[in-house]
């Protein structure tokens, strides 16, 4: 395998074919008053070829939304097509298309990954012998082939969730949808994982992922939905979201601690009168990091301005960095509070200055 | 990122004609992915022979516990030897017992995920339940085999020709089959492992309260009739009729007539149960 083998060209991307269209799904469970909608109007495009993260906190309804397009639930109302398919009405033509990687490893522990690869094989109707093909094959690829006759339940957890992924991958699904997939895996796992969905990307796949690890939205996906209480509340790259919340960051680190609060009035005060960014409020403080954060909209003026305003007061900064916000920020923003007014048309450059 | 043991997938040959689903229609699928499912039973079997032989080994002690250690006190009414009227009852007995495995099986597949991944390709659904259904037939299959081997061995003989034999046995796994069936709907209702133990517990008292070891008519008023009418009591009054055994008969219409019962009681569980079953797998993605 030469190094040219392993780059992965962006997938072709043809943005007006979606190969996943979901219309205001609703899903509820329970009834009466302890009736609780998971799903409340979800809308959803995926385009073909991308990878599309979906980010969520625990109980947005992720989860939810994959069950109902891979047709393991009933939805409550609302519509979902997948690779032309209606998840209701043409369950199996759908079931054909699609991959599975769910929570929980979805493998028969007792049996060999041999047997496992086989016995999906033959559930998706291959015949006996192209299933077994099929399953050497896969386990050469996934690196399995020498774990013989042993069962899965004696494998690592890595090696589990790769067996998985390869009995996601028996007929090369159209759409490969991952339920939280490295949830649960030491790092060298979760960069397996990864790896894997960069190559299936690579090869055309369309891959939809939920996740709550905002790091892994932003590694691998094209787009992002941020979703909360079953309905989407944001969606763009990771760099559009992160302009969603007020530009750029400027991140203050004092050499003394016990400064930080004559800091904070200080750089309020200059900020005021160059009418950068009014009010004591916009700077947050931590007093454990020793660091003063602010969000600003033009980040050069608002970079020199605090330069300037600790060098005239003698305040000793060990650090003063220029960033763009993270995803948690934008996560927090988005979910835990009314969004702050976006603002419009934010830098695009993601690089890091740091005076 | 530093190299992985993943390859990258674009390597993957592309599709070969010969991975190409054949989407077979509905009655096709539901044949093959039955089959399949019994094949992924008889790996479990294969790897795991010792449950097996376990289960066979408790219905042999069984009879021998009964025929020995409880059979001395015996005297069957209308004259006959005791061994000759246990071991059809015994027969019996092990189509109503061991339904466990059946159950803990399917509850941890519903919990362990590896369901939903079965879900979630285009099998019959039904498939799940009839593969389990029908490869716990072929356990008991063997489990009769073995059982009766067992009573030939300490004395029990049939008197009637082979076709007796046969229709005798074609109804001790039509009891067996229907009692699968209530099982699978149990386990899809508890839901969980642990609650099959209380099924366990059931199946002891409502498969004594029977003719299995002695005829109801022994028994208190009311509790007898219960008795006379359990399928139970039907299936084992049936092949003690076709083995040629003593059939310990009581008075009431259900003892009287126990072949027509022995047909019935099954078929009528199955028309329940089964729809039943299904219906509530369905509903477990609704």
């Amino acid at each position: 395998m030469s190094a040219q083998d392993r780059t992965h060209p962006p997938a072709p991307r043809r943005a007006a074919e979606a190969v996943i269209r979901v219309d205001g799904l609703t899903r509820t469970f329970g009834r009466g008053a302890e009736a609780r909608n998971a799903l409340d109007g979800l809308d959803l495009t995926v385009a073909r070829g991308s990878v599309h993260a979906v980010l969520g906190p625990n109980g947005a309804g992720k989860s939810t939304a994959v069950r109902v397009l891979t047709t393991l639930l009933r939805p409550t109302g609302g519509r979902a097509e997948v690779a032309g398919f209606d998840v209701v009405r043409q369950p199996d033509q759908v079931r054909y298309r699609i991959g599975l990687l769910g929570q929980h490893a979805a493998v028969d522990e007792e049996l060999s990954g041999r047997q496992n690869l086989e016995l999906f094989g033959r559930l998706y109707h291959l015949g006996g012998r192209a299933a077994a093909a099929r399953a050497d094959e896969l386990l050469e690829r996934f690196d399995l082939a020498d774990t013989g006759r042993r069962a899965i339940r004696h494998y690592s957890g890595g090696m589990r969730r790769r067996l998985d992924l390869a009995a996601s991958l028996i007929t090369r699904p159209e759409v490969l949808f991952l339920d939280e997939p490295t949830t649960g895996l030491d790092p060298r796992g979760r960069a397996e994982v990864w790896q894997a969905v960069r190559s299936l990307a690579g090869s055309g796949a369309t891959v939809l992922l939920t996740t709550q690890y905002l790091e892994e939205a932003d590694q691998l996906a094209d787009l992002i939905t941020v979703i909360d209480g079953g309905r989407r509340i944001a969606e763009g790259t990771a760099d559009q979201l992160k302009s969603r919340i007020g530009g750029d960051r400027i991140d203050v680190v004092l050499r003394d601690g016990g400064a930080l609060s004559a800091a904070r009035a200080l750089l309020a005060r200059r900020f005021a009168e160059e009418r950068i960014v009014s009010g004591d409020d916009a700077i947050v403080v931590d007093a454990d990091r020793r660091l003063l954060s602010v969000s600003v909209d033009d980040r050069m003026r608002a970079l020199t301005a605090a330069v300037a305003a600790f060098a005239e007061a003698g305040v000793e900064a060990e650090d003063i960095a220029l960033r763009r916000p993270t995803l948690d920020e934008v996560f927090l923003t988005l979910t835990g509070q009314p969004a702050a007014a976006p603002a419009p048309d934010a830098t695009p450059d993601p690089q890091e200055v740091t005076a | 990122m530093t190299a992985t043991t993943t390859p990258p997938l674009d390597e993957l040959p592309p599709r070969a004609e010969a991975f190409t689903p054949r989407q077979p229609g509905r009655a096709r699928r539901l044949a093959v992915d039955s089959a399949t499912m019994v094949r992924r039973g008889l790996a479990h079997w294969a790897r795991q022979p010792g449950q097996m032989l376990a289960n066979l080994a408790f219905s042999v002690m069984m009879l021998i516990m009964f025929a020995y250690f409880l059979g001395g006190g015996m005297v069957v009414g209308g004259g006959g030897d005791y061994v000759d009227f246990l071991v059809p009852g015994m027969l019996v007995l092990t189509m109503a017992f061991g339904m466990e495995t059946t159950m803990v099986e399917l509850t941890s597949d519903i919990n362990r995920g590896i369901l939903d991944r079965f879900r979630s390709m285009p099998i019959a659904p039904s498939s799940v339940l009839v593969g389990r259904t029908l490869l716990d037939l072929l356990n008991s299959t063997i489990g009769l085999a073995v059982l009766i081997g067992a009573g030939w061995a300490i004395g029990w003989r049939w008197h009637a020709g082979a076709a007796e034999l046969l229709a005798a046995l074609g109804l001790l796994l039509l009891l067996r089959f229907a009692m699968l069936w209530l099982g699978v709907w149990l386990a899809l209702v508890a839901g969980r492992p642990e609650m099959v133990q209380t099924v366990q517990i059931l199946v002891w008292p409502l498969s004594f309260l029977s003719s299995v070891f002695v005829s109801p008519d022994t028994m208190p008023g009311w509790i007898g009739t219960l008795a006379d009418w359990n399928p139970i009591s039907a299936t084992a009054g049936a092949v003690r009729e076709l083995f040629g055994n003593p059939a310990w008969p009581g008075d009431s219409w259900a003892a009287q007539h126990p072949e027509p019962l022995a047909v019935l009681w099954p078929l009528a569980l199955l028309a329940v149960f089964v729809p039943l079953a299904l219906r509530r797998f369905s509903r477990l993605g609704a």
